[in-house]
């Protein structure tokens, strides 16, 4: 194994890995870095899993573009890939005049990108097409090549159809600094050596700015952290009529609070927006939850607190770029660009929305880059598009569920029964192309311990399964890496304890 | 001196509280509770005694650890003692219920039992 | 292994385990027991401290002892067992459907089935307790099996948060396996578990209890760091000024049990909102005909001692209805929660079953009454059929009325009871 590279891909994301997926390709010796101890730990596993139509970003910019194009590559790459992806369409929902001219500006808008499909209908339409929406609805935006998929199924899809074409993943490896020669990138320092390559792709998404600063490109660059809060539905209490994304009409803000269905099933209603101090600041709070059930419950009157199983939050790596071209009055934009004042790096950042949309055409984009910048890229002969993605139990028959009991034992031990994922489903994860070693790794692969329980009932059974693969005590298994270890020491193993004869009398 | 301690009687679920003149070891009165609860009171002062639960490890069982219990109640000061004795103990499997692991704990005549049979590991 | 079975148990907790015996001992032949675990006992197996047995054997013994009692009797009874093995579903039809390692995908019909899957624990996200989401946070239940089973501790500084008995017993469990528990939170003003677990988990060893606190806020990105504690009014609403950042590596939830009723859903049992249990008749029958429910699954209970009666109760039932070609319809007279009282279990009364034995109702008051108190069990004219007296009624300790036999003649003539706890 050698230290030598011709790419080296920064950050595992939904982008890193689309590009690496794509670039896969060609004949590259490619190299995918990820400084947690998973893929996809970032902004792509706490999101809306929204695959945008295309109307809402500006034509012209970078946003705009690549999300009209990848809109289009969805249908194709999701069946090749194994993405979990429902093209159920979406509504954007007008209440006032304003709404309703609003409306307007994003049909035109969606034209302009070129999105199809797109159609505006009224209140009535709305409400007979679904009943649960607020009643003062006076009409819609109906787009019906809005689609949910799965964000992190996604970017493992992608990850490991990259490594079954020959990419090499590093995780828990950290981008620290750039080796150059002049102006010319010859490599990297990570924390875990240096690396030599010929070009570096940054798709560091929340560090994008830190990393691009580090070869003095884009010093007025900076991303701003906006969190985004969710809660997650009961799958049984609640359910929207048929699935599908209820936008309220956008503000400045944003695309605004959603109620959408997901294909876990659950029903999710978010994202706020707002601005937070630290690039690990996923904290829930009271006043978000208050904010986005406001929201939500505007949209869509019938939702119940009650309902609410879970919360999370994901960041937004909000940036400051002028779109490209001058004459548009966006500041907000994508960057995607081979920068002038240094060989050697494609440069992406402030990938947010509709960034998990736009992931595929950003990787394509890449490539184009390269091209334009003078590699001639080769293809493989034998390069293989298609990921076949591990058997889901929950969803298989019957006879199927039999089968494969038959064939894999292990498949026939329910460990979270809340979501009914199984001992083999579990196994397959921790011997898969890029291992899940994690507890959280295993929850985003296979969605145990997001249902009722929480990983009450499963949490001990993991951690014994992956003690147990993995060849460690169960001391040593984390829950997200490095210092998040579930056990501290064995029952019997106690240096001092704390009772007291004093206490006692 | 006397003192005048508050307890919390658990003798029935009713939990009185409990108001107990002593001077040293020596009981003066008791306030707030019915006869069995002076009794309490008495023994609390003089003899506090509790049910003491925890585990043991086990080689080669089950479970790596069998649960256990003392077979009367215990003398509380000692408590953290038998804590810490019972962590240093280890029984080969098969155990059986009532099994003793610890006999004598502490010199108090009070066996230490396992809770369960714990067989031997598959 | 067969298909076909008089009695199907689903869960070998003290419920269970009665069942099973209960109803071989009332003639039916072929009795399963269907279990997840690989061993019988249930929640059991993990409760290693005593107070099992107070009532029923005047013993005072701990949750493996009493455990071992019944699974000795299930074996001695030829009652079948199936280990390491999830029911997926019920159909109102009685067939189950399950699957495990060996056998892959199997499908049993049973003449009645007792349901007896007990309760899950309520979770951070179902109080919605902001802040990160770091490693450390557990169910004080969860933590059971880890200290008690597997043999780990989850942790060394422990925050505990709610005063049931569960977040109790750990306290003191911890403690005793050498770590520190530094606080314990309460967001009622008064105790939600047994005074004698007070007494003995926190007062024994120096563990502050603070009542009408709550967290606020868990801090910790890898790891649990500290909890954001506060003072909370009668309304939860906190309290300004009062906040505390409590430094610790662990934060305990022992904050509810749910009773565990997917299963019965599946099988169109229909659920109390008020106990998250199924509707139950006096043989702990559901709405289902020959599905019947015993122990934490219709409600939560504190004594195990009752939980096995109520087995008994449900097993003899379903073996009598598996038995009996002709389905007998009894009379369901509603008992219905009155003054002060939270629920009542079970749902109804059949005079009928009075007139056999005795009929042990369980019941929860809203909220404590610190005085001489009388239950009483009225008709719809405030004739008294029942009645029974406590020096107080407090939410955490459920109440327990035995209807007498004797009490034959009028309830039978009733058309509704109600329960009513008043201070006298």
């Amino acid at each position: 194994m050698s230290n030598r590279y011709d790419v080296i891909i920064i950050g595992a994301g939904v982008v890193g890995s689309m590009v690496a997926r794509f670039l896969s390709k060609y004949e590259l010796d490619i190299l995918l870095i990820e400084k947690e101890a998973d893929i996809g730990m970032g902004t792509s596993s706490a999101n809306t899993a929204a695959v945008h139509a295309g109307y809402d970003a500006l034509p012209g910019t970078n946003k705009g573009v690549t999300n009209a194009i990848a809109s289009r590559m969805w249908p194709q790459l999701s069946q090749e890939l194994g993405i979990p992806y429902e093209q159920c369409g979406d509504y954007v929902v007008a209440v006032t005049e304003a709404d309703m001219n609003e409306l307007e500006n994003l049909l035109a808008r969606g034209k302009a990108n070129g999105t199809p499909g797109l159609k505006i209908i009224s209140g009535d339409e709305m409400r007979r097409r679904e009943p649960l929406i607020r009643q003062d609805a006076c009409g819609a935006l109906w787009a019906s090549t809005g689609a949910i998929s799965d964000p992190f199924a996604a970017t493992i899809a992608a990850a490991e159809n990259a490594v079954m074409n020959g990419v090499e993943v590093k995780l828990n490896t950290a981008f620290e600094d750039f080796l150059m020669e002049g102006n010319r990138i010859i490599g990297l320092k990570t924390n875990q050596g240096d690396f030599e390559c010929r070009w570096v792709v940054n798709a560091a998404g929340l560090y994008a700015d830190e990393v691009m600063h580090k070869a003095n490109v884009r010093p007025e660059f900076r991303i701003q952290p906006r969190r985004g809060e969710y809660v997650i539905l009961d799958k049984a209490d609640f359910q929207l009529t048929h699935n599908t994304i209820l936008f309220p009409t956008p503000s400045d803000k944003g695309k605004g609070i959603v109620v959408t269905s997901t294909l876990h099933g659950n029903v999710i209603v978010g994202p706020n927006a707002n601005f937070v101090d630290s690039k690990k600041n996923k904290e829930v709070t009271k006043e978000g939850i208050e904010e986005i059930w406001s929201g939500g419950s505007k949209l869509v009157p019938a939702i119940n607190r009650r309902n609410i199983i879970a919360q999370f939050a994901g960041l937004r790596a909000t940036g400051n770029a002028p779109a490209p071209n001058p004459d548009i009055d966006y500041n907000q934009d994508f960057i995607i660009e081979i920068p002038e004042n240094i060989d050697g790096l494609v440069n992406l950042g402030g990938i947010e929305s509709p960034g998990f949309t736009a992931a595929p055409a950003i990787a394509l984009k890449v490539i184009e880059l390269l091209e334009g910048a003078g590699e001639s890229l080769q293809e493989k002969l034998d390069w293989n598009p298609i990921r076949v993605p591990r058997p889901v139990f929950r969803h298989l028959t019957r006879e199927e569920q039999a089968a494969l009991i038959e064939k894999e034992p292990a498949y026939g031990r329910i460990v979270c029964r809340c979501e009914m994922v199984t001992e083999g489903e579990i196994l397959a994860e921790i011997h898969a192309p890029i291992p899940a070693v994690t507890y959280d790794a295993i929850k985003r692969r296979t969605w145990l311990g997001t249902g009722r329980c929480q990983g009450g009932f499963d949490t001990p059974r993991v951690v014994e399964l992956l003690a147990q693969e993995l060849g460690v005590a169960p001391e040593e298994i984390t829950k997200k890496g490095s210092e998040s270890r579930f056990l501290f020491r064995r029952t019997k193993d106690v240096e001092t304890d704390h009772l007291s004869v004093e206490d006692l009398i | 001196m006397a003192e005048i301690d508050e307890i919390i009687c658990v003798v029935c679920p009713k939990g009185c509280t409990l108001k107990v003149k002593h001077e040293g070891n020596q009981m003066l009165s008791v306030e707030g509770g019915c006869k069995r609860g002076e009794k309490y009171a008495a023994s609390e002062l003089l003899d506090p005694r509790r049910m003491v639960a925890s585990t043991v490890k086990v080689k080669h069982g089950l479970h790596p650890l069998v649960p256990v219990y003392t077979e009367k109640a215990f003398p509380k000061p000692l408590i953290p003692q038998l804590a810490r004795e019972l962590r240093k103990v280890e029984v080969p499997a098969p155990v059986k219920i009532k099994q003793v692991v610890l006999q004598n704990a502490l010199g108090t005549g009070i066996d230490v039992v396992a809770s369960r049979d714990m067989p031997v590991e598959e | 292994m067969k298909q076909e079975y008089d009695v199907i148990v689903i869960g070998s907790g003290p419920g269970g385990l009665a069942a099973a015996i209960a109803a071989k001992e009332n003639g039916a032949d072929d009795v399963l027991i269907i279990e997840r675990d690989f061993e019988l006992g249930g929640i059991l197996l993990q409760c290693i401290h005593n107070g099992f047995g107070l009532e029923l054997f005047q013993e005072d013994m701990p949750g493996p002892t009493y455990a071992q009692h019944f699974i000795e009797k299930v074996n001695d009874h030829c009652v079948q067992t199936l280990m390491d093995t999830m029911v997926l579903d019920i159909t109102p039809e009685r067939k189950i459907f399950a699957i495990n390692k060996t056998q892959g995908y199997i499908e049993f019909s049973a003449r009645s089935i007792v349901l007896s899957m007990g309760c899950r624990e309520r979770t951070r996200a179902q109080i919605m307790l902001p802040g990160s989401r770091p490693a450390g946070v557990y169910t004080a239940g969860t933590a059971q099996r880890f200290v008690n089973v597997e043999g780990h501790m989850p942790g060394e500084n422990f925050v505990i948060l709610g005063s049931g008995d569960i977040g109790m017993i750990m306290a003191r469990r911890l403690t005793i396996e050498g770590a520190k528990v530094k606080r314990v939170l309460e967001i009622m003003p008064y105790l939600t578990g047994l005074t004698r677990n007070y007494v003995q988990c926190l007062m024994d060893y120096g563990i502050t209890l603070q009542k009408q606190r709550t967290v606020n806020r868990i801090i910790g990105n890898n790891r649990v760091e500290a909890i954001e504690a506060v003072s909370v009014d009668d309304k939860w609403k906190p309290i300004p000024g009062s906040k505390e950042i409590i430094p610790c590596d662990t934060l305990l939830l022992s904050v509810g049990l749910i009773p565990e009723n997917e299963l019965s859903k599946k099988a169109g049992v229909h659920l109390d909102p008020i106990t998250n249990g199924p509707y139950v008749d006096d043989h702990f029958m559901t709405n289902v005909p020959g599905i019947f429910a015993a122990g934490n699954v219709v409600h939560v209970y504190d004594l195990v001692d009752w939980v096995t009666e109520a087995g008994y109760v449900a097993g003899k039932g379903a073996a009598l209805y598996a038995l009996s070609d002709k389905k007998k319809t009894g009379e369901n007279i509603p008992l219905k929660a009155g003054e002060n009282v939270r629920y009542v279990v079970p749902h109804t009364l059949d005079p009928a079953h009075l007139a056999d034995e005795t009929i042990r109702l369980q019941m929860r008051v809203s909220t404590p009454i610190e005085e001489k108190i009388r239950i009483t069990v009225e008709d719809q004219d405030h004739e008294v059929i029942a009645k029974a007296n406590n020096p107080y009624a407090r939410p955490g300790e459920i109440l327990t009325l035995a209807i007498k036999p004797k009490a034959f003649d009028i309830v039978q003539k009733a058309e509704s009871l109600t329960v009513n706890v008043r201070t006298r």
